[in-house]
């Protein structure tokens, strides 16, 4: 089980001093936090692509790229990168290199975007939305994996004899997760080709994510991946942790009434109760989370937002230790009764195993045919052999 | 499961007189399809309960509990009875939210009767002028009579309300039994074909 942290890369005023941060302060500070979160443990750290204000991540790999320089160990993510507006040839250049400078700790969680007007900007119609993020994914799945791509789609200028450089590190590309709400036909794709799936989770009655990882999990056995309980399943949630409940609702409660997204709307208390946000103790937080298996079964990998809505950056860094205090018990809770079956999320070094161990079955149990002939010729040296 | 006809109203008053025509539609619908042999439950929806929900939906995308269960409701009603005050020549705001935020297609080829209240008989082409349209486009099958009822309506002894209650309710209850509403399809419940998807279609 994997945890971590992602984030939106949100410009908002502190409503407690009425500061706002500047780009430069919070561009500063997501290097800070994804710093924090490797020191405090943590597996994961993704971050959100956004083109217009008050976001700033409107290049991720650079961030990323800089963030891997002075990270080691914690994997990076996207949260989401936007696979509707952004040239999926530009993605395989972009999270190739990335992917390369990082040694591999890099993977990909793909979504739609859902601010219309951002889309005419790319010379897209939001309508498309979910054409756009088929032909484009096949194409980038095309690009990183084979060697000359003739490619013709409908979004997208024709590609004749392109080839990816760099290469994907070890000749095996990031793996992927797709998120999207409630949208049938993307937990569909994820689950057609066999990649991870994640629920954000996080504005949403529970019934929304059982249903789209329900779907997923049905049809990923449907086409052949495995059991229902061996899709990779990737879910978000928030919280805001103080020692005494009672101190983080009071500390939280002015951030929370007029937060971006859902503030100016149901009180803090419908809130929690309607959806994953915890605002309460650590072991409020650890019973939360690992309730969260009733709404989708074992999953591989938990991501908290916590730092959204203009919370300072002392603040969300008080969070992450908290959040490393309690990483043990939700790791023994997660691991407590979960099937042995139930794999880990794919990492580069696990999919570099598993394509390797292929290779070797393919040498093993070779299948090539003489171009004239159709015949292969292991026929002939087998038939040598049992003559 | 029996099937339900849902009777949903917008009056802030309580009692409202929208609830109240609502009631009326409701009743005299059940008689004309249990007559019909083809007996419903009623479910009513006041909307003055899920005004905070509503607004709460709208900016934040969050539907509530409640606000689900109508939904729901309707989506399997194999008719909907809608009462609206009228407000400024119109549908109530709140009438409107309510339509405003609910997911497409679920009032398409569902009947529907159409009824309102207000101050006084001058404000009775508000069905013809604002409800149709609204239903027209929600590609609801939209009964032929609809009912106004003015506040001089209540206290008139004549009878002519509950004739023109009567009239809707079986011009709408044939309706029902000719073309009831079907439940709305759980779009997760059957496959996609992603390689259909994949080539475009």
């Amino acid at each position: 089980m994997q945890f971590g942290i992602f984030t939106v890369g949100d410009i908002t005023t502190d409503p407690t001093t009425g500061v706002t941060p500047t780009e430069h302060e919070r561009i500063k500070a997501a290097v800070a936090i994804a710093q924090k979160a490797e020191e405090v443990g943590l597996d994961v750290f993704a971050h959100g692509e956004h083109h217009n204000p008050p976001f700033h991540p409107s290049s991720p790999t650079t961030l990323l790229g800089y963030i891997a320089a002075k990270t080691d160990r914690i994997l990076l993510s996207t949260a989401t990168t936007l696979i509707t507006t952004n040239d999926p040839v530009k993605i395989a250049e972009d999270y190739s290199v990335l992917q390369h400078l990082a040694d591999g700790r890099v993977d990909l969680m793909l979504g739609r975007g859902n601010t219309g007007p951002v889309y005419p900007w790319f010379g897209r119609d939001i309508r498309d939305g979910i054409s756009l993020a088929v032909e484009n994914y096949a194409l980038l799945r095309r690009l990183w994996r084979e060697p000359v791509v003739d490619w013709e789609g409908k979004f997208r200028t024709p590609l004749q004899g392109f080839t990816l450089a760099p290469q994907p590190l070890d000749g095996v590309p990031p793996f992927v997760w797709h998120g999207s709400i409630r949208s049938p036909q993307i937990a569909e794709q994820a689950a057609f080709y066999g990649d991870g799936f994640f629920h954000n989770h996080i504005f949403w009655p529970q019934t929304h994510t059982r249903q789209m990882v329900e779907l997923y999990r049905r049809r990923w056995e449907h086409y052949g991946h495995g059991p229902a309980d061996t899709a990779i399943v990737g879910l978000g949630g928030q919280f805001f942790m103080r020692r005494n409940s009672q101190d983080a609702v009071a500390e939280f409660r002015p951030y929370f009434d007029v937060a971006p997204v859902y503030g100016h709307g149901p009180s803090l208390e419908e809130f929690m109760a309607q959806t994953p946000l915890v605002v309460g103790s650590p072991q409020q937080v650890i019973e939360r989370t690992l309730r969260s298996r009733e709404v989708v079964g074992d999953y591989q990998r938990q991501l908290f937002l916590i730092d959204h809505a203009g919370l300072p950056l002392k603040t969300v860094l008080e969070q992450l230790d908290l959040l490393g205090e309690i990483l043990p018990e939700l790791r023994e809770g997660f691991a407590a009764g979960r099937p042995a079956q139930v794999p880990d999320a794919p990492t580069h070094a696990s999919l570099v195993a598993a394509s390797e161990a292929e290779r070797r079955v393919s040498t093993e149990l070779p299948t090539a045919v003489d171009d004239v002939t159709g015949r292969s010729p292991y026929e002939a040296a087998e038939a040598g052999a049992q003559a | 499961m029996s099937d339900t006809v849902v009777v949903i109203t917008a009056g802030v008053g309580t009692p409202s007189s929208s609830q109240l025509l609502g009631a009326q539609l409701g009743n005299a619908t059940q008689r004309v399809l249990a007559a019909a042999g083809r007996p419903v439950e009623q479910v009513t929806i006041e909307l003055r309960t899920l005004a905070s929900d509503l607004a709460h939906q709208l900016t934040t995308h969050v539907p509530s509990p409640a606000l689900t269960k109508a939904y729901g409701a309707i989506g399997r009603a194999v008719g909907v009875i809608v009462v609206t005050p009228v407000f400024n020549a119109s549908y109530s705001g709140l009438f409107k939210l309510f339509f405003d935020l609910m997911d497409e297609g679920v009032m398409a080829g569902r009947p529907v009767l159409l009824a309102a209240t207000g101050g006084t008989a001058r404000h009775s082409l508000v069905i013809d002028t604002a409800m149709l349209p609204l239903f027209h486009y929600l590609k609801a099958a939209i009964a032929p009579v609809g009912v106004f009822a003015a506040t001089g309506d209540w206290g008139d002894s004549s009878g002519q309300l509950s004739a023109r209650v009567e009239s809707a309710a079986r011009a709408f209850g044939q309706l029902v039994v000719e073309h009831p509403g079907t439940p709305v399809e759980d779009e997760f419940a059957g496959d996609i074909d992603f390689e259909n998807l994949l080539r475009g279609a």
